[in-house]
């Protein structure tokens, strides 16, 4: 399988990049890591007219720590599971298997909207912010809340250029756990939950849920939340808050579960990842 | 379509050729270079029997443009050790029946190869993640995993890390 | 830990020893060449337009866009046929005696309609690999779908969609195999168990897929195919070509595996053949994992209504087995046949008096069935083993010990069914499993692992399958009904320096028959292993053979190298006692020399003995030059491999989620030749199995689309997800063959989801749960859990214990 006929160039500005896009009309799209788009492409469920590849973008590679961390768009997965980045490294080592890893980026990853996928999640219990560039270096910021707006649907205007990833506060000050259920290592998730818990003394202070695949875009579980803030991270706690994980979550069924298992398993998941979170630090 | 120049260097050889952008590295390989150890065993990323090493890295070569290895090295089984200097990796698979129609070979060795760079001692658990993107049908992974292991004991013995 | 580790002492002492593989060195280095590495100058591309409907009248092709687009040379449909001088459809090679088989016409392209997802409708060929899947986009389809039959129970009943209206049924064919009175033997029993086990369609999924290269020769054509049945294919190419068969050649190159789904004759080789000779141009067509899923035949699929009746004390009266075969759309070369392989040996390992079975073939809108790696011996072993397993739980008796009271003791074992065991020693190998085992160890980490919420359990698996394919008397046209003899040619050619090349008829794709048959030459000859080259898969060749498949390729292809090196090596020994001044019958092969007994000086190597042999200026009277033989062997009777299996499982009864901790494997392939090949071709059978028993499904939807489509939803288990393998091996030679050896490809896989599936009911009994059919995915086996907790149990309850779709 090979994908469709298009062209190819390739950027040496994220304007330049914006440029091309925008001459490449509606079908044109961008090339970062190709870990999303290319299969898509082969299978010709996607068969875009232009690509604008950002492979000479180094601007948008790496990791800063700057109070909060700001992580560009090009940084592979590989990087952020080795950079120390808390429940966001716990999630990106679990993404498909190493060779994707180190090729499929961050930026590529969110861009691409799919509710299955390991970091939407995440970013969304991180409370990240998505930097997006327009031309003339206009830059929009969105928080993760407001990114995902449906299946493989996100707020990037096809005029924008999804440049980094923020967090106010280093991901790595919170205690966590990433619990993945899928059948085999390399699959997609059938389902993840990223549990956030920050404590005062033995009580939470503050408490974040992600759920990921539970609907057509990454969820947070605020009934979790609540009923964990103020209390004892303690088994009870966790059994009674995680029962409420599932709620207002509208999983798609597939092959592998129908939507009471993916159900069950959010509520399984999560106080599992809320016990991770109690042992860590 | 256009056609687009590509310049590269693959195991230690500068090429440069014009390809229509949609070639795949793998066929790029395969078709134009003449190098066929590289295989395809999926449409989908899912198989690992097309890796081979992207400046350094592993990756599905099926799932990379040749366009986009433009200005990279890229290293190939084939560049791994020959019959007569076998790469250490090479010589354990063979010493401990890691293979058998040796269709997954060329692509297990190579991703077996990133993860010794990465951690020169890994222990079973390890070199069973780290093979997770690929797939054999014929050795159910057991010698595969024993040449990994065996290759990594040959190589650089210290202690066995996770 | 057993005999094959001391190097034997005859001969050179080569067969025994764990060697490396002669065939390593080339494919460790990127330098073997599969099919796909072969693109003669001037070749042109094919690719499919394949049906996206189960079942559909093709109302309209239009192919005139893509006949127009640059580099297309030509776009065949079902209607060229004849213009392509193809003169009949593909071949099913089962024609039993008093058996009516009701067989529809199936061609390489489909003529009228499509009875299954992927079915080919037409075929581009034209320039550039990529050109051309893109040209196939071109042609324009018009299919008015129509009825489908996809569940395969509902498919027998009245009223149910026709795949082929012109049969009047979906009933292939129905055969009874009966020694013994069933129904005495039920009256008689005690206790009666009945389950209805699912055997769920899978995929052979070799990594590499098929692919052809076929190329005109002025006269005749020479074939590239992966394929395991090179001779075969070459056969029905002359058949439905019109060729003479010599002008044929089919060359098998490297085989990038098999699993059954390359013993096949596909209508793409006949389809790439017949275009190459019509356009005179090479023509290359390699499947891409996305047709392999949808069209290259499928395995297992069926469904077991299995009853056993028992005495209190233990002793099974009879088994009575009613196999539903899911056949798919078309009857492919050995469709029908396979459930009867596993009627062959449905009395397992056990004196079992009385055992039916009675198979009934269905034509379902599904690609077809055909053999996969073990082809109705997993599915005979699964439903016996695991009924045992259920027996036992009736009876309150040990899972152990019930298969101790009946396992047969004294060989040559004629079962009730009339087969005749060879050689076994049951007992011994599970005592050998049990030696792995401490089973207080067991207890304790059972126990801890409940604390931790997580249940474990044991399931155990012995085996006996048939193999050795096969006596042509037994299996063929006046018996069994395969129209074809399964004998296996041998010749061996000694070059004028004393190095060997020999030639098997079998055609080995990781097997390593390259190293394994040249061990056994060599010992023979007194020649190093090193200068003994094998080669296969080549038609233009050796001498005729017939592939390699049916753990034949050492029992049956081994022995016709034995018998060839024999006839070498009585050469040899007249050649020395003639020089020697000796008799014959006192030389014999020591320490790489042909010596005469009680003389050690006194000596030739097979060096010095080619030499004379290739100057006769001193031979003895009336001998021949030269030094080559060949041998053919028809086999007396089949080989039973055996052994002893179990598996110890983790199920996390929170998600359902089932995990191998540890999988041990004994098993009894006669005298090892190569201990470490062995030992590969059992972890790759066991894990075979815990794909199908954990992870592999090939499933469609009541419309008959094809749900798992890639390797994504097709789910093989990679390294990360099985546990290493443990193995062992007891040794009893089989008297059919002078080496004693019997087949060891497909007994890991034969043996293996019965231990899985027996485990994880062990495991789950303390939850409810007494039975539950594969696969054991997640979602199922919390289903079962969720029953087992709503109504006290799960399984017995609902004869089927399954509870989504069927197969």
């Amino acid at each position: 399988m090979i994908p469709a006929e298009f062209d190819y160039v390739v950027a040496d500005s994220v304007d330049d990049a914006l440029g091309k896009l925008a001459d490449g009309g509606e079908d044109a799209k961008l090339l970062a890591g190709g870990h999303s788009l290319l299969p898509l492409m082969k299978l010709r469920l996607a068969a875009p007219t232009l690509l604008v590849d950002l492979r000479r973008l180094r601007d948008l590679e790496g990791i800063r720590r700057n109070g909060g961390v700001s992580i560009g768009a090009r940084t592979t997965h590989h990087a952020v599971a080795t950079g120390d980045l808390g429940v966001l490294s716990s999630a990106a080592a679990t993404i498909a298997d190493q060779q994707v890893r180190n090729r499929g980026t961050i930026g590529g990853s969110l861009a691409h909207g799919d509710p299955a996928s390991d970091l939407p999640g995440v970013v969304l219990a991180l409370e990240g912010t998505i930097v997006a560039q327009s031309a003339g270096g206009a830059t929009r910021e969105i928080p993760a809340a407001d990114f995902f707006r449906d299946y493989l649907e996100t707020a990037l205007e096809p005029t924008e250029i999804l440049t980094e990833v923020r967090f106010d506060e280093d991901p790595s000050a919170w205690r966590h756990g990433y619990e993945k259920f899928h059948r085999r290592q390399e699959d997609w998730p059938m389902v993840a939950v990223s549990a956030l818990v920050k404590l005062d003394g033995d009580v939470v202070a503050d408490a974040r849920i992600g759920l990921t695949h539970m609907s057509g875009v990454p969820l947070r579980a605020t009934a979790v939340e609540e009923a964990l803030k103020g209390g004892r991270l303690d088994a009870g706690t966790i059994k009674a808050a995680s029962d409420q994980a599932a709620e207002g979550t509208s999983p798609p069924a597939d092959l592998n579960a129908t939507e009471d298992y993916k159900r069950h398993l959010a509520r399984v998941l999560c106080a599992r990842a809320l016990r991770q979170a109690a042992r860590a630090g | 379509m256009s056609r687009v120049p590509v310049s590269l260097e693959v195991n230690g050889t500068h090429y440069e050729r014009e390809v229509e952008p949609r070639t795949l590295l793998v066929h790029f390989l395969r078709d134009d270079l003449g190098l066929t150890g590289t295989h395809v065993g999926c449409d989908t990323s899912n198989c690992g029997a097309c890796t081979c090493h992207l400046d350094g890295d592993a990756v599905k070569s099926c799932t990379v443009l040749a366009v986009q290895a433009d200005g990279s090295a890229v290293k190939t089984i084939e560049g791994m050790g020959t019959e007569a200097d076998l790469h250490p990796l090479q010589e354990a698979f063979w010493a401990h029946h890691g293979l058998q129609c040796g269709y997954c070979t060329p692509g297990m060795i190579m991703a077996s190869a990133d993860l010794l760079a990465r951690n020169p001692n890994p222990d079973e658990a390890a070199v069973r993640e780290a093979l997770g993107g690929n797939l054999c049908r014929c050795t159910g992974y057991h010698n595969i995993v024993k040449a990994v292991l065996a290759a990594a004991e040959a190589t650089q013995p210290r202690e066995v890390s996770a | 830990m057993s005999v094959a580790d001391e190097p034997k002492t005859t001969g050179n002492g080569f067969v025994g020893r764990a060697m490396r593989r002669k065939e390593d060195p080339r494919l460790i280095t990127g330098r073997g060449r599969y099919v796909d590495d072969l693109t003669p100058q001037g070749t042109l591309w094919c690719a499919f337009v394949r049906s996206t409907e189960a079942h559909a009248r093709i109302v309209s092709i239009d192919k005139s866009e893509a006949e127009a687009l640059p580099g297309v040379h030509a776009v065949y449909t079902g209607e060229d046929m004849e213009a392509l001088g193809i003169l009949d459809a593909l071949p099913m090679a089962w024609v039993p005696p008093e058996v009516e088989v009701r067989n529809a016409k199936h061609w390489p392209l489909a003529r009228g309609e499509v009875k299954f997802v992927g079915d080919p409708i037409a075929v581009v060929i034209g320039e550039g690999r990529y050109a051309m899947q893109d040209a196939a986009e071109s042609v324009f389809v018009d299919l008015e779908p129509l009825p489908v039959a996809i569940d395969l129970e509902a498919a027998l009943r009245d009223g149910a969609p026709l795949v082929h209206e012109e049969l009047g049924t979906n009933r292939v064919h129905d055969w009874t195999l009966a020694g013994g009175d069933v129904e005495a033997a039920m009256a008689e029993a005690d206790v009666v168990v009945e389950r209805r086990i699912v055997n769920h369609r899978t995929a052979g999924a070799p990594i590499e897929t098929r692919g052809v290269v076929a190329e005109p020769r002025g006269v005749g054509m020479t074939l590239t195919s992966s394929t395991q049945v090179p001779h075969f294919v070459r056969l029905f190419l002359a058949l439905l070509l019109g060729e003479s068969e010599e002008k044929v050649r089919v060359i098998a190159p490297e085989v990038g595996g098999g699993f059954g789904t390359k013993l096949q004759v596909c209508g793409e080789e006949v389809l790439l053949a017949a275009a190459a000779r019509k356009l005179g141009r090479p023509c290359k067509w390699i499947e891409t994992r996305s047709e392999n899923m949808m069209v290259t035949h499928h395995g297992r699929d069926q469904i077991d209504y299995v009853k056993m009746g028992a005495k209190r004390d233990g002793t099974v009266t009879g088994v009575h087995v009613k196999i539903l075969a899911d056949m798919g759309a078309y009857l492919m070369l050995l469709t029908p046949t396979i459930p009867s392989l596993g009627a062959f040996v449905m009395s397992g390992c056990y004196a079992f008096d009385a055992v039916q079975t009675d198979i009934t073939g269905v034509y379902t809108n599904k690609c077809p069935t055909d053999a996969i790696r073990g082809a109705g011996r997993p599915e005979a072993t699964h439903m016996i083993e695991v009924t045992m397993d259920q027996l036992a739980h009736e009876l309150g008796m040990d899972r152990v010990e019930l298969r101790r009271k009946n396992f047969i003791t004294e060989f040559p074992a004629e079962t009730a069914l009339g087969i005749v065991y060879d050689s076994g020693d049951y007992h011994g190998s599970l005592d050998k499993l049990l030696e792995h085992f401490d089973v207080e160890a067991f207890e304790r980490e059972k126990a801890d692992a409940a604390k931790a919420g997580k249940r474990l359990g044991v399931g155990y698996s012995t085996y006996t399958e048939i193999c050795g394919l096969a006596p042509s008397r037994v299996t063929g046209p006046q018996g069994f009904g395969l129209q074809t003899g399964l004998w296996e040619s041998g010749m061996v050619r000694v070059h004028f320096t004393g190095a060997v090349t020999a030639y098997t008829g079998c055609s080995p794709h990781g097997q390593g028959q390259e190293t394994t048959f040249a061990q056994i030459i060599a010992d023979r000859l007194g020649v190093d292993p090193a200068n003994v080259e094998i080669m296969h898969g080549d038609t233009g060749t050796g001498p005729h053979g017939l592939g390699t498949y049916g753990s034949r390729t050492t029992a049956v292809g081994g022995e016709a190298i034995v018998r060839a090196t024999n006839k070498v090596a009585d050469k040899a020994k007249r050649i020395v006692a003639h020089m020697l001044e000796a008799a014959p019958e006192d030389i014999e092969v020591e320490d790489g020399k042909f010596s005469v007994k009680g003389s050690p000086g006194k000596g030739m190597t097979m060096a010095e003995i080619a030499g004379a042999a290739f100057i006769p200026d001193n031979l003895p009277e009336d001998m021949e030059p030269g030094l080559e033989e060949t041998a053919f062997y028809d086999p007396s009777n089949f080989v039973f491999p055996f052994g002893a299996h179990a598996a110890i499982v983790e199920v996390d009864p929170e998600t359902g989620r089932v995990d191998v901790r540890r999988y041990v494997a004994v098993d009894d392939c006669g005298p090892a030749i190569n201990p470490t090949i062995i030992d590969g071709q059992v972890h790759g059978g066991v894990v075979h199995s815990i794909g199908q028993a954990l992870y592999e499904q090939v499933h469609y939807d009541e419309a008959g689309q094809l749900v798992t489509g890639t390797f994504v939803d097709y789910c093989l288990p990679s390294a990360a997800d099985v546990p290493s393998i443990e193995t062992d091996r007891t040794e009893t030679p089989s008297p059919v063959n002078q080496l004693g050896v019997k087949g060891i490809g497909e007994a890991g896989t034969i043996a293996s989801t019965a231990a899985i599936t027996n485990a994880v009911i062990d495991a789950l009994r303390p939850e409810g749960i007494t039975f539950i059919n594969m696969p054991l995915t997640p979602v199922r086996v919390w289903e079962a859990l969720n029953e087992a907790r709503e109504t006290g149990s799960a399984g017995e309850a609902r004869r089927d214990g399954d509870r989504r779709e069927t197969t």
